[in-house]
């Protein structure tokens, strides 16, 4: 046991997710990823590269889009983490997810609670005027298609449902600012 | 990935006693190349030491314009920071040429200064690297290294430091404040990365236990310029083919300073001396601009399939340090 | 109930599942839970060809939480597959870098990795060949080539017609080798209880799973269930059975537990197959119009020494191009690599790019616009077979995708149009894709409560299957689309065919108009058109009506149009536009139509400008094997793409009167690209893919 302890260690981890409390015990090696998919049995955050080559994985973490396979969780201990389970005001969808149904933004559907979360934090990453690689230095970033394309650049989208996810962001930028 | 120990650390002294009584220890911050490094099994440490919330990650500016970057800032932050963005755009655009807006919420300032190469043979444990695996051999020589080292390479190791954001630190004089067992001490970033010489698996001047806290920029002159140019095969979320990173400041039509760094072409970001010397006083022309960058890039060493790389840093720092000169800041 | 004879197939309905896709709540194979399940995960061979001379398994048992090392000693035995990549650990031998050598077995994912990085394995290595060479001295004539296409076809004499022909064109064009790399890596969750067995796997195909499982394990197949109700993406990769399916049975074999099998990214590129590269060697004799007198494709290609597949380029040149004299043939070669296989638009995919790149070349040869010239060359019939086309709609898509993409206001030109330090180009290429149908079950009934449910075995891997399959049914019901349910993905459904081919709605949509006008038929005569009260299903089965075949040449076309901007300091290129106009005879829904074709088009600009891995002979593996290194497209690198279809009426296809819509949109795009590369800046790009690297080159050459 001693010698399984050593080789093995696990921690405690106190997680929120989507609202609720977790207290989980969890092999120090366990991504968050993992953690979700495999302890929670929250499998909307997809398993694509586990390399940060995909964002298939893209969660929130304490309001910020992440990569939760290169997440240990042992490392986020006390965080609060909303994954694509936790978007929809209960039966009420996020607009972002009534977007992109309207536009059709997914074939597959496995990079899309990635590029739904990853949305999200474009809208929030925009609305505090963080600027992207094609913002104009010293203007505000208005989310039209180029800056949606460069900021949703890390959910990859094999099928090629970019063009409608530009729209069905573009659609929720666009409302969002009306409201 | 085998099994580690992870202890979180109060602050940068304890967590630097912790690693440096341990060999098998490593600094876990945002993590996303440790982790992906540990998921291939290049790195398997025993010890988890977490700075994330023992560093500091706060920006300040100094009276004299010079700013202190605490090491656990993370890359989309220091991007969008003011004393960055709009005194220093050279390191914004960097930052954000880099990674995808997920990654860069997560990398920290001294993870993205730390991360390994993407040599393809250094990720895959299953084949030879000098750098992994001392003396087991550089099969990139030979193989496939179209997006690797033109300069300071050796036989021994061509591997290309991969990150955008610390090519533009190096062109900004910036300086890591390192804290060790010693006590602290101060490493310019152009010269944290060792070329690799025969001996590629000493990658930076760090002693094992060194620990980066924070990284400081000096004041900027008034009228000094600064950007950053990166081409690449994909339009987003792929490592640079080359890019640069420039200062540049004119009077009257000649360069009155400039600093000038090349990225993707060495193990390090590539400070580019002998151009930025041929550049002092000299007309801030195109032709000027060229000149120099062939003067610093006849001493590249090209292999099979990456001698575009010469042409393409030359014309991306053409055209960077031209639009400089015209005044356009990006 | 309803008995409106509403239209559905023609509107443009949401996805069905799309909610449960935009919830998270849609259960991708290794998403089931499956309680007290165990993880598995394979250790690659690290030699290209060879053999396993022992396997070291003690550290890796010694981890905490190992199970089991499955090895070609100890795995369960197999009975001999059809396809020989699925005869996992059942013999020492290594045939290529990245084989399975070993499956390591623990209670979670992040112990069954450490236990397969344990395993140490000892080889007899052999030398190997894995370098593709067009004249390789062992290249072969096949029997046959891809899709049961023959190797060679000569028509007139070829030789005699080009060496008289005014103007001659001869050039050679290289594609790599192509992973389709879909998001959802092959996964499988196996589970046996007893003698049967239930298996929920990423395919495109569960019957031929099930098939596939029964066979190798002696089982009766009515003892094997296969789900596959959720997939993400396959592109041909997950076509046949591969061999995590296999692997994930054997271990739920061993360790007496479910076992979850994801295969990690970086193993899909030895594993699950890849487009083989190609090299085509293309010859055009033509009079001074442009009119063809003479063609000849001419292909090469590599195989594994596993299976032989042989990518069957240079098929699209029996089918596009009148000409009296015509030689397409087809060459391979087996190297120590791992087996290529099915890849979106197999054979007429790599075929278009050469033959669409030489008809621009033609037509810059005989100063003659090439949307023109291949109106020139349009066929009376199907050039090779000499049979009539039920339809082809090619000079249709070429006209108004000329119209809308403004392609008559072009300057010719190239290497003239400069905006800054840009160059700009326009191109134009052309479509085609077969109609393929294979033969079905689907069953159909009328539920007691109200409402319908059709049932068959179909796949959707984002197709939009089920949506449109419901719609087939609503309207040969005669209801209203919302009253009916489509079940797909289950093996205990009706049997059905692949999700390949392009061939999906043609084929399941057949035994589910069939099944639903059957049932339409028995309640109208028996029943006065109520539904009894234990309700009522009927079946129906198309293999009939399918192998009836057709005397007419039946293929898609289309015409693709792209901008593209090249920047002159760095090579870097950008597309700007992309437009495709495609005749698919009717198309059954709109939306998910136009992302399928928006998807192809996707894939085929990073087939032009991005995609590509190389072999390393030193290890023979591909280098690119991770998502950072092997680019596809990203969302920047995808301007909006415009799609259109010209509305076809063809009675000889199958009773919704349509052609398939999966692949046309990747054939022929990429040349449409390079066209447009080569009007920007005056050189020929005929290796793919375009880097800035090979651009910044050709800009140094000019």
């Amino acid at each position: 046991m001693d010698d399984e302890s050593r080789r093995c260690p696990s921690s405690e981890v106190r997680l929120q997710v989507n609202g609720t409390p977790y207290r989980l015990r969890l092999d120090n090696r366990t991504t968050l990823l993992d953690t979700l998919r495999e302890h929670l049995d929250l499998t909307g955050a997809k398993k694509g590269c586990d390399h940060g080559q995909c964002g298939a994985c893209t969660v929130l973490v304490d309001g910020r889009r992440s990569n939760s396979c290169l997440l240990l969780a042992v490392a986020l201990d006390g965080a609060a983490v909303t994954t694509v389970e936790g978007l929809a005001d209960g039966e009420r969808l996020h607009p972002l997810q009534e977007a992109f149904l309207e536009h059709d933004a997914f074939q597959c559907g496995y990079c899309t609670p990635g590029q739904l979360c990853s949305a999200a934090g474009v809208l929030a990453e925009a609305a505090d005027g963080m600027p992207s690689a094609v913002t104009p230095v010293g203007e505000s970033p208005r989310l039209d298609g180029g800056e949606i394309r460069e900021r949703m650049s890390g959910n990859l989208c094999r099928c090629g449902a970019y063009p409608n996810i530009v729209r069905a962001v573009q659609d929720t930028a666009q409302a969002g600012a009306a409201r | 990935m085998k099994g580690f120990d992870y202890r979180r650390a109060g602050d940068p002294a304890g967590a630097v006693a912790a690693v440096a009584a341990a060999p098998g220890a490593r600094y876990l911050a945002g993590g996303t190349n440790l982790v992906d490094l540990m998921k291939l099994g290049v790195e398997a440490p025993d010890l988890l030491v977490d700075v994330g919330r023992a560093l500091d990650d706060r920006i300040e500016e100094g009276p004299d314009g010079s700013v202190r970057i605490g090491a656990a800032v993370r890359n989309s932050d220091l991007a969008a920071h003011p004393a960055v963005r709009r005194r220093r755009p050279a390191l914004s655009q960097a930052l954000l040429a880099g990674a995808s807006g997920q990654l860069r919420n997560t990398a920290t300032v001294g993870g993205n200064l730390l991360q390994r190469t993407r040599c393809p043979y250094f990720q895959d444990i299953t084949k030879p690297c000098n750098r992994r695996d001392p003396g087991s051999g550089c099969p990139a020589v030979e193989g496939a290294h179209r997006d690797l080292a033109i300069l300071g390479a050796s036989d021994q190791c061509v591997a290309t430091h991969p990150s955008d954001m610390a090519v533009a630190l190096a062109a900004l004089d910036a300086e890591a404040v390192v804290l060790g067992t010693a006590g602290q001490r101060t490493v310019p970033v152009a010269e944290l990365h060792r070329l690799p010489g025969d001996h590629p698996e000493r990658e930076t001047v760090l002693e094992h236990g060194d620990l980066i806290t924070d990284v400081l920029l000096p004041a900027l002159p008034p009228g000094a310029r600064s950007g950053y140019r990166k081409a690449r095969d994909r339009a987003s979320y792929a490592f640079a083919l080359a890019s640069v990173a420039a200062v540049l400041e004119v009077r009257e039509g000649s360069v009155h300073r400039v600093a000038l760094a090349f990225g993707a072409v060495a193990a390090r970001p590539w400070r580019a001396r002998t151009a930025e010397e041929a550049l002092r006083g000299a007309p801030a022309t195109a032709e000027s601009f060229a000149r120099a960058a062939d003067a610093e890039l006849a001493a590249a060493r090209p292999l099979r399939d990456n001698g575009y790389k010469v042409p393409l840093t030359r014309n991306l720092t053409v055209r960077l340090l031209t639009d400089l000169a015209e005044g356009a800041s990006r | 109930m309803s008995t409106t004879s509403s239209r559905a197939l023609g509107t443009p309905l949401r996805r069905v599942e799309g909610r449960a896709k935009a919830t998270g709540t849609a259960r991708y194979a290794v998403e089931h839970s499956a309680p007290g399940a165990a993880y598995a995960w394979p250790v690659p061979a690290t030699v290209a060809r060879g053999a396993v001379t022992a396997v070291h398994c003690a550290d890796a048992l010694a981890e905490p939480g190992a199970l089991a090392v499955l090895t070609h000693e100890n795995a369960p035995r197999l009975r001999e597959p059809q396809d020989a990549t699925l005869a996992v650990l059942q013999s020492p031998e290594i045939a290529h870098r990245g084989q399975v050598a070993a499956l390591a077995v623990a209670e979670t994912l992040e112990a069954a990795r450490a236990c397969a990085a344990a395993v140490r394995v000892e080889y007899a290595q052999l030398p190997h060949d894995v370098v593709f060479r067009a004249d390789h001295p062992r290249l072969y004539a096949p029997e046959q080539v891809n899709a049961g296409y023959p190797t060679d076809r000569e028509r007139g004499g070829f030789d005699a017609a080009y060496a008289a022909a005014a103007v001659q064109l001869d050039a050679t064009y290289r594609t790599p080798p192509l992973h389709n790399h879909p998001m959802e890596p092959h996964a499988t969750v196996a589970e046996w209880d007893g003698s049967r067995l239930l298996v929920r796997d990423s395919d495109q195909g569960s019957s031929d799973a099930r098939r596939t499982l029964a066979d190798l394990f002696g089982l009766d197949p009515e003892d094997v269930l296969v789900v596959s109700e959720h997939v993400g993406g396959g592109f041909g990769s997950k076509g046949t059975p591969r061999p995590q399916l296999v692997l994930a049975a054997m271990a739920a074999r061993v360790v007496q537990r479910p076992v979850k099998l994801a295969l990690p990214r970086r193993l899909l590129a030895p594993l699950t197959g890849h487009r083989a590269p190609t090299v085509q060697r293309v010859r055009i004799g033509a009079d001074r119009d442009g009119r063809i007198t003479a063609l000849a494709h001419e292909s090469a290609t590599c195989t594994s020494t596993v299976r032989e597949f042989v990518e069957q380029s240079s098929v699209p040149s029996r089918v596009m191009y009148a000409s009296p004299n015509s030689r397409t043939t087809h060459r391979v070669v087996a190297l120590n690599l791992p087996s290529p296989s099915w890849m979106r638009a197999p054979g007429e995919c790599p075929g278009m790019f050469a033959l669409e790149s030489a008809v621009d070349e033609l037509a810059e040869a005989c100063g003659v616009d090439p949307v023109e010239l291949r109106i020139r060359n349009e066929p009376d019939a199907e050039p090779d077979s000499g049979r009539p086309f039920s339809s082809r709609g090619l000079v249709a898509c070429l006209r108004e995708g000329a119209r809308r993409f403004g392609w008559h206001d072009r300057d010719p030109r190239p290497g003239v149009h400069r905006e800054g330090g840009l160059l700009l180009g326009t191109g134009v290429a052309a479509a085609t894709y077969p109609v393929y149908a294979s033969p079905c079950a689907a069953e159909a009934r009328a539920e007691p409560g109200g409402g319908f449910t059709v049932g068959i075995n179909a796949t959707d891997i984002g197709t939009g299957a089920r949506t449109v399959l419901g719609q087939i049914a609503a309207d040969a019901l005669g209801v209203p689309a919302d009253t009916v349910r489509a079940l797909v993905g289950r093996s205990d459904l009706p049997r059905a065919s692949v999700a390949g081919g392009s061939s999906g709605t043609a084929s399941w949509g057949w035994a589910v108009h069939k099944a639903c006008r059957e049932l339409r038929l028995r309640l109208d005569r028996d029943h006065g058109g109520a539904v009894p009260p234990g309700g009522l299903t009927v079946t129906a089965d198309t293999t009939e009506d399918v192998r009836a075949g057709s005397e007419y040449a039946r293929h898609a076309f289309g015409a693709h149009f792209a901008e593209v901007q090249v920047d002159t300091g760095t090579g870097e290129v950008r597309v700007r536009r992309m437009l495709g106009m495609f005749a698919a005879g009717r198309i059954l829904n709109p939306r998910t139509a136009r992302s399928q074709f928006i998807g192809g088009m996707t894939m085929g600009l990073g087939m032009a400008l991005l995609e590509g891995s190389t072999v390393d002979p030193r290890f023979g593996d591909h280098v690119e094997a991770d998502l950072a290194s092997y680019h596809v497209p990203t969302c920047a690198d995808v301007p909006d793409i415009e799609v259109g279809w010209i509305d076809e009426e063809d009675p000889h296809l199958n009773p919704m009167g349509s052609k398939g819509i999966g692949e046309i949109g990747i054939v022929g795009a990429a040349a449409a690209l390079t066209n447009a590369l080569h009007h920007a800046v005056g050189h020929r790009f005929r290796t793919l893919p375009v880097h800035p690297d090979t651009v910044l080159a050709a800009l140094g050459a000019l």
